[in-house]
C-alpha cells in the first residue's frame, strides 16, 4: 500500500515538473522565434543607405535616416523632460512623504501609471496639445513619452532611495548638514546607480512605444528637425511600413524592427551590468 | 548663523519642490481623466448608457456603440490569460524550484528580455510570419479537433485566416507570459525557505511543496499577477493591431473571425475620425479602456501589496 502511494506520488510528481519543463520551452521557443526572424529578416536587410538615405516612396529605394533621427530626438528629449520630474517626485516618496495621504495616494496611483495603455496617454496629450495647437508635432510625442518615463523612474528612485541605510542619513545629520544636503550629498548618490539602471530601462520602453506617437508626433516622410510639426520616428514607421502590400517598405520596416530590438535588448543588458556592478562594490 | 538660515531655506524649497512634482503625478493621472471625459461628452450626451450595449459602428451614419470592441478586448485578453497562466505558473515552477543554480539567472534573465521586446515587434512577426503559419497548420488542426465538439465547437470554425481574434489572443498571450511569469517567480521567491524545508523535511514531492505551501503561501500575490498581466493584455495596442482584422461587424462567436479591440480602434481611426461625434465616440472608448484597466490594476497592486504586508509580518 505504502509503495502504491509513494509511486502515485512521485508520478504526478515528474508528471508537474514535466509541464513546467515544458512550460519554460515553450516560453523561450517565442523568445529565440522572435529574435531569429528579427535578425535573419533584419540582418538581410542591413545597409549603409539605411543611415544615409530618407523613407522612400513605395516602390523606391530609400532608407531610414530621418525616421532613425527623428526617434533619437523624441526619446532623447522626452527621457531630458521626464527624468529629473521622476527623480524629485521619487526623493518625495522616498524621503518626505512615506506617511503622508500625498505619498500613499502617489506611490500607489504611479504604480498604476506604470502599467497604464500608453494609447490612453497618447489621447490625453492629443487633447491637451494637439487639439489646442491645431497640429500634430515633435514636441507633443516629447510629452507623451515623457508622461512614460516618469512613473518607472520615480519607482526606481524611491525603491533606491528606501534601499540607503539609515545610518548613512543619521551620521550626516550628526555632522549638521540640512536634509536637503543629506538628500542630494548621501543618499541620492548612494543609489545613483539603481537610478540610472531606472532611467535606462525607461528608455528601453519608449524607444518602441508607437500608440501614444500615434496622435501626437505622427510621422513624416521627410527629413526634418522641425520639433514643432509632425516628424518621423521609427515606430510609427514600421507600422505604416509593415502594414503595407509594398515588399520593399515591408523590408524596410524589418531594419527597424532590428535596430529597435537590438537597442532596447542592449540597454536592457547595459542596465543590468551598471545595477549588478554597483552591488557589489 | 547664517549656514542654518540657508540650510532652513534649502529645506524649505527642496521639500516644495519634490511635493509639487510628487502632486504633478496626481495632477497628470487627473487631467487624463478629466480631458477623457471632456473630449467624451458629445457621445456620452448623445448616446448615454446604451453606448456600452449598442452593437453598431457606424460613421457615416453617426450611429456608434462600444459592444464589439469592448468583446474584442474582453476576448483577445481572455484568451491570452488562459495560455498565458498556465505556462507562466510552469515557468515560475521551473525557475525556483527546478532549475539548476547557475541556470537560473540566465534563463530568469531571458524571460525578462523577452518583455522588454517593444509590443511593436510582436505586432509585426505576428502579422508577417506568425499569422501564415497559424493559418496553414494551427487553425486546420483547431477546426478538426475543437471544431468538431458540441457547442464549444463553433468557436474554433469558420475560415482559417490567420488574423482574427484567436491570433490576436495567442499572440497577446506570448507577450503576456514574460510579464505573469517574472512577478510569479519573484512572489515564489517571497515563501520563507523554513516553510519549504520542513516539508521536504517531512519527504513532500517538490510538486506536493509546490502546491500544499509555496501557493498558498503567495495565493493573494500570483493572483496579482495575473491581474498585472490582464491589465497589460486589455491596453495592448500595436500587437493586437496588427492581428485582430479590424473588423466592426459583429459575424458570429466563431474566434477564427477578424474583429476588433478598443486599443486598435483608436490606433486605427483616431486620426481619421472627422465628425466631432466620431472622435467624441472614440474618446469614449478611451475613457472606458482606462476606467476597466485602472479597475483591474488597482486590484492589482492591493493584492500584492497584502502579500508583501503578510509575508512582512511572518518573517
Amino acid at each position: 500500500m505504502a509503495t502504491k502511494l509513494s509511486t502515485w506520488r512521485k508520478f504526478k510528481n515528474r508528471m508537474a515538473l514535466t509541464l513546467a519543463f515544458l512550460a519554460m520551452s515553450f516560453g523561450l521557443f517565442w523568445l529565440f522565434w522572435i529574435l531569429f526572424t528579427t535578425l535573419d529578416l533584419g540582418i538581410a536587410s542591413l545597409s549603409p543607405k539605411l543611415f544615409t538615405q530618407m523613407t522612400p516612396p513605395p516602390g523606391s529605394e530609400g532608407g531610414l535616416l530621418n525616421a532613425i533621427v527623428g526617434s533619437l530626438l523624441l526619446v532623447s528629449l522626452g527621457t531630458l523632460l521626464g527624468t529629473p520630474i521622476g527623480i524629485l517626485a521619487g526623493i518625495y516618496l522616498a524621503e518626505y512623504g512615506k506617511h503622508t495621504w500625498l505619498g500613499r495616494v502617489t506611490q500607489f496611483l504611479n504604480d498604476i501609471l506604470l502599467s497604464a495603455p500608453s494609447i490612453v496617454i497618447g489621447l490625453f496629450v492629443y487633447a491637451i496639445y494637439v487639439a489646442q495647437a491645431g497640429h500634430f508635432s515633435g514636441y507633443s510625442g516629447v510629452i507623451a513619452l515623457a508622461m512614460l518615463v516618469i512613473p518607472v523612474v520615480i519607482r526606481a528612485t524611491e525603491n533606491m532611495l528606501l534601499l540607503v541605510p539609515n545610518t548613512m542619513r543619521e551620521a550626516a545629520f550628526a555632522l549638521g548638514a540640512p536634509k536637503w544636503k543629506v538628500i542630494v550629498k548621501v543618499t541620492l548618490r548612494a543609489s545613483l546607480a539603481g537610478i540610472l539602471t531606472g532611467v535606462l530601462l525607461a528608455i528601453a520602453r519608449i524607444s518602441g512605444e508607437t500608440a501614444p506617437l500615434l496622435f501626437t508626433a505622427l510621422s513624416n516622410q521627410f527629413w526634418t528637425l522641425n520639433m514643432n510639426g509632425p516628424i518621423a520616428n521609427l515606430p510609427v514607421t514600421i507600422f505604416k511600413f509593415a502594414m503595407s502590400p509594398y515588399k520593399d517598405w515591408q523590408q524596410l520596416a524589418w531594419s527597424a524592427v532590428f535596430l529597435i530590438t537590438m537597442g532596447v535588448l542592449a540597454l536592457n543588458i547595459i542596465a543590468r551590468v551598471i545595477f549588478r556592478a554597483s552591488k557589489h562594490t | 548663523m547664517s549656514s542654518t538660515r540657508q540650510g532652513r531655506l534649502g529645506d524649505w524649497v527642496f521639500f516644495n519642490l519634490t511635493r509639487f512634482f510628487a502632486l504633478f503625478v496626481l495632477l497628470m493621472l487627473g487631467g487624463t481623466v478629466a480631458s477623457l471625459v471632456h473630449g467624451a461628452w458629445p457621445a456620452i450626451e448623445r448616446f448615454g448608457w446604451g453606448f456600452l450595449w449598442s452593437g453598431e459602428w457606424n460613421p457615416p451614419m453617426e450611429r456608434f456603440g462600444a459592444l464589439i470592441p469592448i468583446y474584442g478586448t474582453l476576448a483577445t485578453s481572455l484568451i491570452a490569460l488562459i495560455i498565458a497562466v498556465p505556462v507562466s505558473f510552469g515557468i515560475a515552477i521551473f525557475l525556483t524550484e527546478m532549475a539548476p543554480v547557475w541556470l537560473k539567472r540566465p534563463l530568469g534573465i531571458a524571460i525578462e528580455l523577452l518583455a522588454g521586446v517593444p509590443s511593436i515587434v510582436y505586432g509585426m512577426w505576428g502579422l508577417l510570419v506568425f499569422s501564415p503559419v497559424f493559418a496553414n497548420y494551427a487553425q486546420p488542426m483547431l477546426a478538426a479537433t475543437l471544431g468538431k465538439l458540441p457547442v464549444i465547437g463553433e468557436l474554433f470554425s469558420g475560415p482559417a485566416l490567420g488574423i482574427g481574434i484567436l491570433s490576436a489572443g495567442v499572440v497577446l498571450a506570448i507577450m503576456t507570459i514574460p510579464f505573469i511569469a517574472s512577478v510569479m517567480r519573484d512572489v515564489f521567491d517571497v515563501t520563507p525557505p523554513m516553510l519549504k524545508e520542513s516539508a521536504y523535511g517531512l519527504g513532500a514531492t517538490t510538486w506536493e511543496v509546490v502546491w500544499h505551501v509555496v501557493l498558498p503561501y503567495t495565493k493573494v500575490g500570483v493572483i496579482g499577477g495575473v491581474m498585472l498581466g490582464l491589465g497589460r493584455a486589455l491596453g495592448e495596442t500595436m500587437a493586437v493591431t496588427f492581428l485582430i482584422g479590424n473588423m466592426n461587424v459583429f459575424g458570429g462567436f466563431s474566434l477564427f473571425l477578424p474583429g476588433n479591440s478598443i486599443a486598435s480602434a483608436l490606433a486605427n481611426e483616431f486620426a481619421e475620425a472627422d465628425s466631432p461625434i466620431y472622435a467624441a465616440s472614440l474618446i469614449e472608448l478611451g475613457l472606458i479602456l482606462f476606467f476597466i484597466t485602472f479597475v483591474v490594476l488597482s486590484l492589482s497592486k492591493l493584492l500584492l501589496m497584502q502579500l508583501s504586508r503578510q509575508s512582512g509580518r511572518e518573517t
